[in-house]
């Protein structure tokens, strides 16, 4: 893993002064594409209505009007939203983490019968379209009274994600097995192992275990539109897609201004965790 | 980075009266139960519940009562099944190509040796995870017919008077396509981490031979990392059926239902119209779609795949 990013391996070499201009040209042309959507969201965000409407071409807005940031905070309960999709996200994700991890290690340190065949279920049923068993899971929480809460979005998140498991196992994998050894020599028995030692070994790849659910959870629209009515538990996906519904015409400044709040947090956390984020999507992308 | 395969320790034959493989068993069972409980209470069981629903007429309100293949002859001559098939047909028939082609190109440009690369890494991957709604809206506002930039642009410098991209049947689908494009990130990092484990000294070799930059790519960096083009084409159709959030935001289905994906049929079926038998029919066909085409996928490139340089 650790010399994946480093010169060891295949690189195209120095390339000649055209094929410099080119590549440079294609990186400009492709990077300007990609972010001129969200630099437009932004400046879109701090525009007039009027400015929006009058002259749709002006890229810099001529006045700023932070005051739409307050507004979707004074006019819709943003905070609501963002409190619920924040508390439920965090609480998910490390329970998510931390019992994948538990899973992986099981699949990766202990011999069974029977282990191989459960592993090949655990990765077959990632192929499994979730429409499969969304309907039966909640006619489940129907029947026990869990819909419109956030028990059906947590409690079968909490339960492993098998992709996480995939990942955290292949990590484990790499783990020499010494390292148990020696705290069996000292006593210690498979739960010191897995809490002593493997757990803080793989900080990184619980890292971007934790990232890649963080995302997944945050940006989840069709699992609150099953399961939650109440607007006062609506997460953001779900309050944003409701957003215009009281307007006659879209208040594109506000819903540019809300968009904004509501990509920010996953972008900082890429920003700050973006290495091992990637290097964590390799892993998962090359192997096996 | 060698391939991680089942553990080798599983190998060697268990000596089951031993205290060891015994206690080993024991751990096993304890670590993986969280997994074991919930497959079975929240995957195993609503399968085979699903797969009972889907010959019965279900309500919710009531009871299943069995109406063995009804729900799938009804779909079979339901206008709406084939309307839904055709345009997620036709949106992964583009997504899929235009995002591999674009991925690949992505990780080639920033697979050379320039400056900058950690910068242009992070800022070509950073798109493909504000997925999502507010993403779904800020595409809606750049493609607005009236006031979206796009548009606007098309109007003020070439005096053309732009589609109506969402709102028009003929461009709705290539729309939801070109917004899906700026995603290919996920998919772009991976091909880049295959093409940084390629043998350089293929490739010293075809440079001795004289080959060309395009022939080098053809026939040697194309078929080392179909495999890996493989993976994520199957990845991408297995993402395209399920196409759902972008299409709830922004189109409800429409216009003339040209936007009526599979997903957000199926969704309308269970729990606008509590049509919960008829719903899992529908999910039951497309686990099947989604197989074949894996199916498909893995027989069609077994000729083209190479393998062997893992090995």
């Amino acid at each position: 893993m650790k010399h994946l990013f480093n010169k060891t391996h295949y690189s195209p070499g120095e390339l000649s002064k055209g094929g410099k201009i080119l590549t440079y040209t294609g990186l400009m042309a492709c990077l300007s594409l990609f972010l001129f959507p969200v630099a437009w969201m932004f400046f879109t965000s701090v525009k007039s209505l009027d400015e929006i409407v009058s002259n749709p071409l002006s890229f810099f807005p001529t006045t700023w009007n932070w005051s739409n940031y307050l507004e979707v905070f004074q006019n819709h309960p943003f905070a609501t939203y963002l409190w619920n999709t924040s508390w439920y996200t965090v609480v998910t994700v490390v329970g998510t983490v931390f019992f994948s991890a538990m899973i992986a290690f099981g699949f990766a340190r202990f011999r069974a019968r029977g282990q191989t065949f459960l592993f090949a279920i655990v990765l077959s049923t990632m192929m499994l379209p979730q429409q499969v068993v969304m309907i039966p899971q909640y006619l489940l929480f129907n029947s026990i009274g869990w819909v419109d809460s956030y028990l059906p979005l947590t409690i079968p998140a909490i339960a492993g994600s098998a992709f996480l498991i995939f990942l955290l196992r292949q990590f484990y994998l790499g783990l020499p097995k010494e390292l148990d050894e020696a705290v069996t020599i000292d006593g210690g028995g498979y739960l010191t192992i897995f809490f002593k030692i493997i757990l803080p070994l793989s900080l990184p790849a619980m890292a971007t275990a934790a990232i890649i659910e963080f995302m997944f959870r945050w940006n989840d629209l069709m699992g609150p539109l099953i399961y939650l009515n109440s607007q006062e538990l609506y997460p953001l996906s779900l309050g944003l897609a409701n957003f215009t519904a009281a307007y006659a015409a879209t208040p594109w400044q506000l819903l540019m201004a809300a968009s904004v709040m509501a990509v920010l947090p996953p972008l900082t956390l890429f920003f700050f965790a973006q290495k091992y984020f990637i290097q964590g999507v390799v892993i998962s992308g090359t192997k096996g | 980075m060698e391939t991680n395969t089942a553990p080798n320790r599983s190998r060697k034959p268990l000596k089951h009266t031993s205290i060891g493989a015994r206690r080993e068993e024991k751990y096993f069972w304890l670590f993986i139960s969280p997994w074991l409980i919930g497959f079975t209470v929240f995957i195993a069981g609503p399968m085979i519940a699903s797969l009972y629903f889907s010959f019965t007429d279900y309500a919710i309100m009531g009871e299943a009562s069995f109406v063995g293949l009804q729900n799938f002859v009804n779909l079979f001559s339901d206008p709406l099944f084939y309307r839904s098939l055709f345009v997620t047909t036709a949106y992964a028939a583009l997504a899929v190509p235009f995002s591999i082609v674009l991925a690949i190109g992505l990780a080639l440009l920033l697979n050379a040796k320039i400056k900058g690369q950690a910068f242009f890494r992070t800022f070509f991957y950073a798109p493909s995870i504000i997925s999502g709604v507010s993403v779904a809206f800020l595409w809606m506002w750049i493609l607005n017919p009236q006031f979206g930039v796009v548009n606007s642009f098309l109007y003020e410098v070439f005096g053309l008077t732009g589609p109506g991209w969402f709102t028009d049947p003929y461009t709705v689908i290539p729309s939801f396509v070109l917004m899906q494009l700026t995603a290919v990130g996920s998919t772009m990092i991976i091909f880049l981490a295959s093409l940084q484990q390629l043998p350089k000294e293929l490739y010293e070799a075809a440079a001795i031979d004289g080959a060309s930059a395009w022939r080098r790519f053809r026939n040697i960096t194309i078929p080392l990392i179909s495999p890996i083009i493989l993976f994520n084409v199957i990845i991408s159709i297995i993402a395209s059926f399920q196409i759902f959030t972008q299409a709830y935001v922004i189109t409800d289905g429409g216009p003339d239902w040209m936007s009526y994906f599979y997903v957000y049929y199926l969704f309308e079926t269970a729990f606008f119209q509590n049509r919960m038998g008829y719903a899992s029919a529908q999910a039951w066909i497309l686990f099947l779609i989604i197989f074949v085409l894996t199916f498909l996928a893995l027989y069609v490139s077994r000729k083209n795949v190479h393998y062997e340089y893992d090995k």
